[in-house]
């Protein structure tokens, strides 16, 4: 996965430079029916997040014990759990959770890896050699293993699931801006800019910065379905964020729990995480299928 | 040969000293009491120190990591903090079960993407390449414990056909193999659609060269061309990358196993996660990453065995 | 004399299918190689000479549309083969030995599987006599140790020796016809000199045709009896080794000797070399496929297509002027 993701940021990288836009790449999507149905699924997701205060039609945490496990009606489109909480509310509320989780987290990963991204390609070799060791060392652990040990340490909460997240998803980012880095403070024209005496924050701005950010962005989105993913995993295992926060994964857990009696419960914690990561994957394989062809006209 | 393969063992045993290294860091970098976290906040001062005294967590860092590293390669992984029980052997009961879950999931994976991603390669751009190309990228994205949960609805609470907890009784192979059935499935749904794409792109890669245009110059049948002469090729990086696949095969295992309540290293990690039962955490996410490093030195020496071209530079 | 031909090429229209439209790379070939002898084509690159040779065995590129013509080996056309008839035509009566030796053999088998592989045929020939006679073959092209060479694998083997392999190879089934893809192109000249003196040895025992491609004037000189030049797609002109080399009737000919490095006998300052481009085959020729770089160009040239002209018994050039 990995190799396949430095492979599309180095092209990606390219097509930066090589003048695509996001316009050009919104227009080209129109052909690609299944870019479009991921469009159309993020596109619902985030809508879901965003106004998920205004269109929750119950209080997602209100307790209303005599109408509990009650099956899917046209009162609770997707039914009631065991303590009587409107589950099509709780989902709608879960949207938010897992993109802010989403998002966030992946930002704030990308602009740490991106100062150490870019410190490390700039810096002396003993600095970049012991970046890229740290790096390499996160990168070697099972994700969910580190995930569940850091959990451990500290105690499940957002503010640490959040920082779990983190410390797996930077390593990733800090070696790709690495690259972009080497790669740019090695082309001669910027041998000659340097020569002539231009400082290295000046270059690492004007050059390095801009051509970088449209491959972060395509490679954040890509990535938000896998952080969801494990944001979800952990929750559900009783390990990220504790209740009563209607995550995704509490709401299949507490479906779990009541697989026999509620079966309705999994099927709606579950339906919207599919829905979530197929319209991000679905979406970045078009973006990334439109990038790769024209590159090789380009190039 | 022999030379590679003790550089190979030696790399990875590197790398398993490092990531320890790093964990102990982190525990000492991060902010936060340990012995509070895992004893509750109400537990006494007098308790806290024991604990703290009972890791070793009093000493200073760099001693609690040389007596940790000089200890774990005397089979000692530290004692479980409830049971008093040695963490070796606590790790030990549960990895057949995951490895024979791993194997079994990543096995049927690996026994249908190759067919499937051939025949995609050859038959390329018909309805079933397109139709698998999309259910590829769909599988792909599942989450393996969504697949789980779902399985367990279908087969075994409504269908009542497989078993859905544990597995299986000890010494009967048959309960086993049911108790396999859905675990597997769910670890192993995934890297279909993974793996067969990497086989197909790896395929055409491959057809295009030179050397098969000579092949078919001399008249070889197209099967043998297909199986001996390309094959063996394209599926190289596969190898490879089934090795790297080992961190996301224990990271589904974690799930899977918790769903189905399956005793192996995933439920062991997660039970005691819970309890804050640091040692056998850390036994067993040791022996994960030891796992991981010894599988990818097996998967370089299959590379290495099956190219002879990679043999010529050792 | 058509009787007597091993390959007989009549009439061969061939064209790609390329985003920007069809590319016209051959248009109305004729050649024949007779049984028994050495026929060399020559062009630049571009000339089509590689999808003529494709064209003989059958292995075209899917983006490749026969528009017309036969191309008739011992008397049945290849073109109208089907995949069975092809494969039994291949290795056995027909080989190739193509331009690359650094990637026309799997690497990750050993040349001797290689060379028993394409034995399959010989059902009744037992492995160890097929390891005899691929042993055997090496030998004959001058690979020594052959017998232990066979497990080596071909990235063990240096360019030279990879060819020769390869020749050993398309020898290996005796062949009435043996294609040479610009076998030499890729090596040095000193190994080149020696493949061409190998080929020339194994003339004597190999009593199958040869069609040998190359850009080089003095390799074709050397080894072949007849020869066909090739422009952008066309064959402009064809004879025996004399009658091109010392009566060229078309002015493409003559100038390709007059560029020739090696038969340039006075010291000057500049190379001779053939102005202007070789024509873009997205477009069909107006008349004269190379009037617009021939120095003895005139009017006709650029309105009327020129016909093969018969000079003599043996030779036929493509131009106005070789009429008389």
């Amino acid at each position: 996965m990995s190799a396949q993701l430095s492979e599309i940021a180095v092209r990606a990288t390219a097509a930066s430079e090589a003048g695509i836009s996001g316009g050009w790449l919104l227009r080209r999507l129109r052909s690609d029916p299944l870019g479009l149905l991921g469009l159309s699924l993020v596109l619902i997701v985030v809508f879901c997040g965003l106004f998920a205060d205004w269109i929750t039609p119950y209080d997602p945490f209100k307790i209303n014990v005599p109408d509990r496990v009650m099956p899917p009606s046209l009162a609770h489109l997707l039914g009631t759990d065991k303590v009587g909480r409107d589950i099509f509310s709780r989902v709608l509320k879960g949207s938010q959770i897992a993109l802010f989780v989403g998002v966030t987290s992946i930002v704030i990963s990308q602009l740490i890896g991106l100062t150490l991204g870019l410190i490390a390609g700039y810096a002396p070799r003993w600095l970049d050699n012991f970046l890229l060791l740290i790096f390499d060392s996160i990168y070697s652990f099972p994700t969910v293993m580190l995930g569940l040990t850091v959990m451990t340490l500290l105690g499940p909460s957002l503010q640490t699931l959040m920082f779990v997240v983190v410390v797996i998803q930077t390593p990733g980012y800090g070696r790709l801006v690495r690259t972009a880095t080497l790669a740019k403070m090695n082309s001669e024209y910027i041998l000659a800019e340097r020569s002539l005496g231009a400082g290295a924050i000046r270059i690492l701005a004007r050059h390095v910065l801009p051509n970088i950010i449209g491959p972060l962005f395509i490679l954040g989105s890509m990535d938000i379905p896998s952080v969801i993913t494990l944001e979800a995993g952990l929750t559900y295992l009783g390990m990220g964020i504790p209740p009563p926060a209607p995550s995704w994964g509490r709401i299949l857990s507490e479906g779990y729990d009541a697989i026999r009696e509620a079966p309705w419960i999994v099927v709606a914690g579950g339906i919207p995480l599919i829905i979530t990561t197929l319209g991000f994957t679905f979406l970045g394989e078009a973006l990334r299928d439109l990038i790769d062809p024209k590159l090789r006209k380009v190039v | 040969m022999l030379i590679y393969a003790v550089q190979r063992l030696g790399l990875a045993v590197l790398i398993c000293a490092t990531a320890m290294t790093i964990l102990f860091t982190a525990i000492h970098v991060i902010p936060g009491d340990p012995a509070t976290i895992m004893l509750g906040t109400r537990a006494t001062d007098e308790m806290r120190e024991e604990l703290r005294h009972r890791i070793g967590l009093d000493k200073p860092v760099p001693i609690q990591l040389v007596k940790f590293l000089a200890s774990t390669v005397q089979g000692d992984l530290g004692t479980d903090l409830w049971s008093h029980r040695d963490v070796g052997t606590i790790v030990a009961e549960s990895l057949p079960n995951t490895l024979a879950l791993i194997a079994v999931g990543l096995g049927w994976a690996v026994l249908i993407a190759i067919p499937l991603g051939c025949y995609s390669a050859i038959r390329r751009n018909t309805f079933i390449d397109k139709f698998t190309g999309v259910l590829s990228v769909g599988t792909i994205s599942i989450p393996s414990f969504v697949v789980a949960i779902y399985c367990a609805l279908i087969f075994a609470v409504q269908l009542h056909w497989l078993p859905m907890i544990g597995a299986g009784e000890p010494g009967d192979l048959k309960d086993q193999v049911l108790h396999l059935i859905m675990p597997s499935f769910a670890v192993g749904l995934g890297w279909v659609g993974y793996l067969s794409r990497i086989v197909r792109a790896s395929m055409l890669e491959v057809m295009g060269e030179n050397h098969i245009r000579t092949a078919r110059a001399f008249g070889l049948p197209e099967s043998k061309i297909v199986f001996r002469y390309a094959l063996r090729i394209a599926v190289l990086p596969t190898v490879t990358l089934l090795a790297l696949a080992i961190g996301g095969l224990l990271s589904s295992a974690v799930f899977v196993e918790n769903v189905f309540s399956r005793p192996g290293i995933g439920k062991l990690v997660v039970d005691n996660a819970k309890l804050f039962n640091y040692p056998v955490v850390q036994g067993a996410v040791l022996t994960t990453v030891a796992l991981f490093a010894f599988v990818a030195l097996i998967a370089d020496l299959i590379v290495a065995w099956l190219d002879p071209r990679v043999r010529a530079t050792l | 004399m058509a009787a007597d031909c091993v390959l007989s090429v009549r009439d061969l229209s061939v064209d790609f299918l390329s985003p920007r439209g069809p590319i016209h790379a051959l248009r109305r070939v004729s050649l024949d190689v007779p049984r028994g002898s050495i026929v060399g084509i020559v062009g630049e690159s571009g000339s089509g000479k590689s999808t003529l040779s494709l064209a003989a065995i059958g292995l075209l590129a899917n983006n490749a549309v026969v528009r017309g013509g036969q191309v008739l080996f011992d008397g049945a056309d290849v073109l109208a083969m089907n995949q069975p008839q092809l494969r039994d035509l291949r290795g056995r009566r027909m080989s190739m030995v193509f331009q690359d030796p650094m990637t026309s053999l799997n690497p990750v088998l050993s040349v001797g599987t290689q060379m028993l592989d394409i034995q399959y045929r010989d059902r009744a020939l037992g492995a160890a006599d097929k390891r005899r006679k691929a042993a055997a073959a090496l030998r004959r092209v001058g690979i020594p140790d052959a017998e232990q060479r066979l497990d080596r694998y071909p990235h063990e083997f240096s360019g030279g020796m990879r060819q020769r392999i390869a020749i050993a190879m398309g020898l290996l089934g005796n062949p009435e016809l043996l294609i040479a893809d610009e076998p030499t192109t890729a090596l040095d000249v000193t190994l080149e000199a020696q493949i061409i003196h190998l080929l020339r040895e194994l003339r004597r025992e190999f009593k199958g045709s040869i069609l040998f491609i190359s850009h080089n004037l003095g390799l074709i000189a050397e080894l072949c009896d007849h020869v066909v030049i090739l422009y952008a797609g066309e064959v402009v002109e064809q004879g025996t080794v004399r009658d091109i080399f010392h009566r060229p009737r078309h002015p493409y000919t003559e100038a390709l000797l007059v560029c020739d490095p090696a038969r340039i006998d006075e010291v000057r300052r500049e190379l001779p070399t053939i102005p202007g481009d070789v024509p873009n085959l997205l477009e069909m020729p107006a008349a004269c496929v190379f009037a617009p770089r021939c120095p003895k160009a005139f009017d006709r040239c650029r309105t009327e297509r020129p016909l093969d002209h018969a000079i003599g018994g043996t030779q036929s050039a493509r131009c106005h002027l070789a009429t008389a």
